[in-house]
């Protein structure tokens, strides 16, 4: 599943962090990695960007970057 | 004796507290936000403290060194080339894994580098309690506790940043990041290539610059070919080949898997350190962030704070921009009685206390407007301003953080301009720079007001409304245009940090609003005042002017006359000769006014460039009108009252002046639009050139702003009349 089809209040896994360049390995750097427990804190009045929670921070991405990382164990 | 000075560095990620602890340190005034990356440039400031002279430097908020933002390169390019004696890293306690990950990286540099672990008191109330002992133990490095807000811990720190600085740690012997053993392997196989070719000198250290190749850092690459030149070739092939295999081997990008195994590394440090208590606590930022972002109420509620920011800087700004002005005007006219006529007193009066007289009057707008964003700024609102637009803004190719500066120029492109500060983004800010002057700012409304009330009595909101809403239209194109050909690139990606609410600091809040202002003030008021100067200048020469008529003898017989029938004439007929000789006299000076700026050098500027302004409709008196309004646009409206009053002695107001000119309706209103989108007040270029730093790019906005103000005024008479409004 990707991290961009995942619906509020959800949690997951993340499995692949896709994409290229400079933005996949900032992604990577704030934490969002193999591995890493991901929370959908929500999405933005306009659906995009959704807000997250990871490593015990807030963090937000657009629909499209969230889109280039696929999740794991959806709950 | 000389004291031993010292360098020390701050590290952090942004809101990491880094600049409340610099501001503590050293008592200096700086930038203290919450939004990420908001300190984008150096700062310093010296101390003297345990005999020792501390030269401190704040380095921008980064989450990593690798080069992604100009913070980061910034940030990095310090710790490696200045070589400060101590690096402190700040680190927000209640965000430990992720402040690790820089960490890691400020190790790899074999620096001194010395933890500062800050707001652990906040981390403990929400449940997080972290085992410095065993962190500093299996980091290897001294950490002390501090409070950033609360002024506590600093001292400590700094003495043990003296301790570390004059201690000779062998810092190269310290436990590593160790990669997996392919990662490891490459790199023993690249120290021994490089040591083989003892020729080859590396503008870094050994392991670190073999790790950044390895993660394909460009920028490193650059410097060790520049550094070792043909050996440098030699060796990025060598790496190359290290790449491939690893990518081979891995099945990813080397710099990805060497991230992973960072945050792998970093995980089995947080096991051991990191113990969370309750693991559902209360979040007041959360539940905050649950009414601000609201799905329902969080556009009304930001719409609300937007039009309470708007209130504030230009409803109650208003009153002291009174007094000012008031002042300023006191003061001009007590100097003209005090000073003798002269062409010194014209220039101070008329140059300079008119031109800086003119921007001091904008400085509580300024203040006003500047603590309001330091408000949101400081209590982390800005960035969910920015969630909250950004869907919007993304539309224009731009990031949600845009939005700020765009809707402050409606009020005054100069804050506008300056708050594209907070973009970290250099194209994003020079996008948004070019782009703010299109929405029309207040000192435009009073030449709309004047010539829709004359030219569209009836239907002058309407024009106005679509006066504004072309500017926004005209943003929108443009910042498409721009993002696709000048400024091409991948928008800013929207990976941003949403920092917990803060409570923020007066103090704080107060030094931010000063500080921005009194740059403001320094920097605008020399390059205003040079403006003004030449503007003086261009208005008041030639002195000699030879006038087609000679006002002095023709005012004098004036007088005569008049003076002879009053002497004959009784009390109520008296006063009113006396009130039409005053009449006829300031006729005649308002026409010698005219005659003068038609002579001045100002008036032929306007005369020489009438050609191009005939086909958008416009006179010469037009164009000298426009051409004033670069020291400022309301000036524009008090010489069209100069020039056509004076040019037609049957009318006393504006308004019959303008309705007997040749202006149409239409040729107003391809003024109007010029008037919308021309270049940009002295100030607002003045800015530009500041916050660009550029004169390319100040030149360039120059340029495509008059550019696409004659094209859409051409675009507006012509086709008007062809369309067959008049």
């Amino acid at each position: 599943m990707l991290l961009s089809e995942m619906k509020e209040s959800q949690t997951g896994v993340v499995n692949r962090v896709g994409g290229n360049g400079a933005l996949r390995r900032r992604i990577l750097e704030m934490g969002i990695l193999k591995g890493s427990e991901v929370y959908i804190e929500k999405y933005a009045p306009l659906k995009d960007p959704l807000e997250l929670i990871v490593k015990g921070y807030h963090l937000s991405l657009r629909v499209e970057e969230a889109a280039q990382i696929t999740v794991d164990d959806v709950k | 004796m000389s004291q031993k000075s010292l360098t020390i560095a701050l590290a952090g990620n942004p809101n990491s507290g880094k600049t409340t602890i610099f501001n503590n340190i050293t008592g200096t005034r700086q930038k203290v936000g919450n939004w990420p990356g908001v300190t984008v440039e150096k700062k310093e400031g010296i101390v003297s403290k345990y005999g020792y002279e501390l030269k401190i430097i704040d380095l921008p908020g980064t989450y990593s060194l690798t080069p992604f933002s100009v913070e980061e390169i910034i940030a990095r390019d310090f710790v490696l080339d200045e070589c400060p004696d101590v690096v402190i890293d700040i680190i927000d306690a209640s965000n430990l894994e992720r402040s690790l990950y820089l960490a890691t990286q400020l190790r790899e540099t074999d620096c001194k580098v010395l933890f500062a672990l800050n707001m652990a008191d906040i981390a403990r109330t929400r449940g997080i309690k972290i085992d410095a002992d065993k962190l500093s133990e299996l980091l290897d490095l001294p950490i002390v506790f501090t409070i950033g807000n609360k002024n506590e811990g600093i001292d400590a720190l700094l003495k043990k940043a003296i301790e570390l600085a004059e201690s000779d740690v062998d810092t190269s012997g310290r436990r590593k990041v160790k990669y997996s053993k392919d990662i490891e392997n490459s790199i023993s196989k690249l120290r021994s290539f490089i040591e083989k070719n003892s020729g080859i000198s590396l503008p870094y250290k050994t392991r670190w610059t073999i790790i950044k190749l390895l993660e394909n850092d460009k920028l490193v690459r650059e410097r060790v070919l520049q550094k070792a030149g043909d050996q440098g070739r030699n060796i990025i092939q060598e790496v190359q080949l290290h790449r491939e295999l690893l990518a081979d081997r891995f099945n990813d990008d080397s710099e990805i898997v060497m991230t992973d195994e960072r945050y792998g590394f970093i995980a089995g440090i947080i096991k051991e350190v990191l113990t969370t208590i309750t693991k559902q606590r209360i979040d007041i930022s959360r539940n905050i962030d649950l009414v601000l972002t609201n799905r329902f109420i969080g556009f009304p509620i930001f719409i609300f704070f937007i039009w309470a920011m708007f209130q504030l800087t230009f409803s109650l700004g208003v009153y002291p921009m009174e007094w000012l002005d008031t002042s300023v005007n006191w003061f001009s006219i007590s100097l003209d009685g005090l000073l003798p006529d002269s062409l010194f007193k014209d220039l101070l009066i008329n140059g300079v206390i008119a031109g800086v007289g003119s921007i001091i009057v904008f400085l509580p707008n300024i203040l006003i407007l500047f603590f309001c964003i330091a408000l949101f700024e400081d209590t982390g609102y800005m960035s969910r301003a920015a969630f909250l637009m950004d869907r919007i803004m993304h539309l224009i190719g731009l990031h949600g953080k845009s939005f700020i500066p765009m809707l402050m120029g409606f009020g005054c492109s100069v804050p506008a301009v300056m708050a594209t500060r907070t973009l970290e983004s250099e194209k994003d800010r020079i996008l948004t720079i070019l782009i703010t002057p299109f929405m029309s700012c207040s000192a435009k409304l009073p030449i709309y007001i004047v010539l829709t009330g004359i030219f569209f009595s009836a239907k002058a909101g309407t024009v106005i409304f679509c006066i504004y809403f072309a500017g926004i239209i005209l943003a929108i194109v443009t910042g498409r245009l721009f993002r696709s050909t000048l400024l091409r690139g991948a928008d800013a990606p929207f990976v941003m940090e949403l920092p917990p609410y803060r409570v923020p600091m007066v103090k704080s809040l107060i030094i931010h609003m000063w500080d921005r202002s009194k740059m403001f003030l320094k920097k605008m008021g020399g390059v205003i005042l040079i403006g003004s100067v030449v503007i003086w200048t261009l208005s008041a020469f030639p002195q000699n002017i030879q006038y087609s008529r000679d006002y002095l003898a023709e005012t004098n017989s004036v007088i005569a006359l008049y003076d002879t029938k009053i002497a004959t004439a009784n009390g109520l007929d008296m006063q009113h000769l006396e009130n039409k000789r005053d009449a006829a006299v300031a006729q005649l000076e308002t026409a010698q006014k005219t005659e003068k700026m038609e002579k001045s050098y100002m008036g032929r500027i306007g005369k020489t460039l009438a050609p191009v302004f005939a086909p958008l409709g416009i006179d010469w008196r037009g164009s000298v009108a426009l051409l004033t309004g670069f020291v400022a646009k309301e000036i524009v409206v008090s010489t069209m009252g100069i020039l056509y009053l004076a040019g037609d002695e049957g009318s006393d107001t504006l308004k019959d002046a303008l309705l007997s000119s040749d202006m149409t309706p239409l040729s107003a209103l391809a003024m109007m639009v010029f008037v919308l989108l021309y270049l940009p007040c002295l100030a607002t270029v003045a800015t530009i050139k500041q916050e660009t730093g550029s004169f390319k790019w100040t030149l360039f906005s120059i340029t495509y702003c008059t550019s696409l103000a004659w094209v859409a005024a051409f675009c507006v008479y012509q086709g008007g009349k062809i369309i067959g409004f008049s």
